[in-house]
């Protein structure tokens, strides 16, 4: 088994008195692609935003390749390798699509700017789908363009480590499907993914491994059929069965 | 260089070499009214360097202006022109960095109330230093400057501001900048440093406004710090480059001309009404031309290129 690429142990959060995330631990090797699933409120959108620096952990170490992540600014985790898209769709509404890959590619650890990144840009948005939107304006794009640019932007980093905040929720059937197949196709391209998704589905097509979580805590892992048939977590979506 | 670009580049030469020629023709009020226009040249289009694309509103602009003024007033008879300036420039560059990394951490209306608040306070320290220290509240500027001189080194002061301008909108930091002013979170996400970015500019925007307060003092032969440290500036700079557009770096000169003449006129006029008037503008700028003359324009010309390329 290869040396884990994310480790994380013993994080915790707190807000005010509630611990919105306690004591999980969670590893992501390279290559794969971890669930990290939940109900709503158990705290998993609050480790991607430990793991990017967008919020500062109250303990715990988060290791990415052994360099140790938790007391840097976000714009060090960055360039230390983790991208990471937001749960909210966040585009930059001042500026056209192309521009929005740029901005992902001319900070990036792998800093890239001028031509080479005109050029580049360019491949990410065939690669995503949206070649023919290169010069529109984000604030015209329909909300899968958007999260479709979003992702171009995060791979524009060219990160070892990417993060997808559901970025599968609001689809309707069909582009969800699309969706599916524009993160499977990152797999073929090697990339390591940890989502956090509540579309079961493709959680079934996509994950090598799930984390669940439940009030903060880690309740179950293993693979996808495992841990959505383990009593605890079909507790933890459902209630008792005899509630 | 491209055809296109090298004729940009000519005429833009030639409207300087023209530019340059005001003092031979004008007389004594017109080139007064030129200084004027100049000066909210330099100080809307360094506003808008900083504030137009991190949409960060800055009232301090009144603050770097006066140290530079004052800057002349205490050095100016004592050490030579050129030297006054870079002290000037260094004073208003550090202090920036300083006043920059303690607050560009505040957004919104915290930091719009923080420059605010700080114009305020080095007006005020400066009145305690000149009542408790040097005695006396104001100050005589004797520097042999003469007033064609004054236009020329605003000329050469707008050209500056507008070349590093420039350069920076080309630049990465120029993106950057444009990233924050979306959206502050995706910015650090992609592995911008905020802080840093912001930090930069701000002090190169400020350094400027102080160089114009520098380059303007001689035109008072006595200031003192009400003088100096005049608020209206502050407001007016501001009121300038929203008029202009602020999302483009030429826009705010499109607000300095007709503004610098309406309250030319209106202080004739309305001496006593003035600060009314003036807000009257701001408020009528505001609410009806939010993106700016510029942004109007444009707006006008994609509609026009939108109705013939129905008709086609």
């Amino acid at each position: 088994m290869s040396a884990p690429l994310l480790s994380i142990s013993g994080l915790t959060r707190r807000f005010g008195g509630l611990v919105a995330v306690d004591g999980v631990a969670l590893e992501v090797r390279p290559g794969e692609i971890v669930g990290l699933l939940g109900p709503n409120g158990s705290g998993k959108t609050t480790v991607l935003n430990l793991i990017s620096g967008a919020l500062k952990s109250d303990g715990g170490s988060i290791q990415l390749r052994g360099r140790a992540l938790e007391k840097l600014p976000a714009y060090r985790i960055a360039r230390e390798g983790v991208a990471r898209t937001f749960q909210l769709v966040r585009v930059l509404g001042s500026m056209t699509c192309k521009e929005n890959v740029i901005a992902g590619l001319a900070f990036g650890p792998k800093s890239r700017w001028g031509e080479e990144a005109s050029l580049a840009a360019h491949q990410l948005l065939v690669r995503v789908g949206l070649a023919s939107r290169a010069n529109v304006m984000t604030s015209e794009l329909t909300y899968i363009d958007q999260k479709r640019l979003e992702l171009a932007r995060a791979l524009a980093m060219q990160p070892e480590l990417l993060l997808l905040d559901e970025w599968l929720a609001g689809l309707n059937p069909t582009e969800l499907r699309d969706g599916i197949e524009l993160i499977r196709s990152l797999r073929a391209e090697g990339r390591t993914i940890l989502m956090v998704e509540h579309v079961m589905d493709a959680i079934r097509s996509l994950c090598d491994r799930c984390y669940v979580m439940n009030a903060g805590r880690k309740i179950a892992e293993g693979t996808p059929k495992d841990v959505l048939a383990d009593p605890e977590v079909i507790r933890a979506y459902l209630g008792d069965a005899d509630a | 260089m491209s055809a296109r670009n090298l004729v940009i580049v000519l005429a833009l030469a030639g409207l300087v070499a023209l530019l340059a020629l005001v003092p031979s023709v004008a007389n004594g009020y017109q080139l007064s009214l030129a200084i004027n226009i100049m000066n909210y040249t330099v100080l809307a289009t360094a506003w808008t360097l900083f504030s137009g694309p991190t949409r960060y509103v800055s009232l301090a602009t009144v603050a770097f202006f006066g140290i530079g003024a004052y800057t002349v007033a205490v050095l100016g008879e004592v050490l030579a022109w050129p030297l006054v300036l870079l002290i000037a420039f260094v004073i208003g560059f550090m202090l920036s960095l300083l006043v920059g990394l303690s607050t560009l951490r505040l957004s919104g209306v915290y930091f719009v109330i923080f420059t605010f608040g700080l114009a305020e306070l080095v007006r005020q320290l400066v009145t305690w230093y000149e009542v408790n220290v040097t005695r006396t509240l104001g100050r005589y500027v004797f520097v042999d400057i003469t007033t064609e001189q004054i236009y020329w080194q605003l000329l050469a002061l707008a050209v500056a501001v507008f070349i590093s301008g420039w350069l920076i909108q080309r630049s990465k930091l120029g993106l950057a900048l444009r990233v924050i002013g979306d959206d502050e979170a995706v910015a650090r996400h992609v592995g911008i440093n905020t802080t840093m970015a912001k930090v930069v500019l701000f002090a190169f925007s400020a350094s400027f406004m102080t160089l114009a307060g520098a380059v303007m003092a001689p035109r008072w032969t006595y200031i003192d710090p009400a003088i100096a440290f005049n608020p209206v500036v502050s407001f007016q700079v501001l009121i300038m480059a929203l008029l202009g557009g602020v999302h483009r770096l030429y826009g705010p000169v499109f607000g300095v001309i007709p503004l610098a003449l309406l309250f030319e006129f209106l202080l004739a006029k309305f001496p006593n009404h003035f600060s009314i008037m003036v807000g009257i503008a701001f408020l009528l700028i505001v609410y009806a031309i939010p993106r700016g003359i510029v942004g109007l324009i444009e707006g006008a010309q994609l509609s026009l290129h939108r109705l013939k390329g129905a008709k086609a």
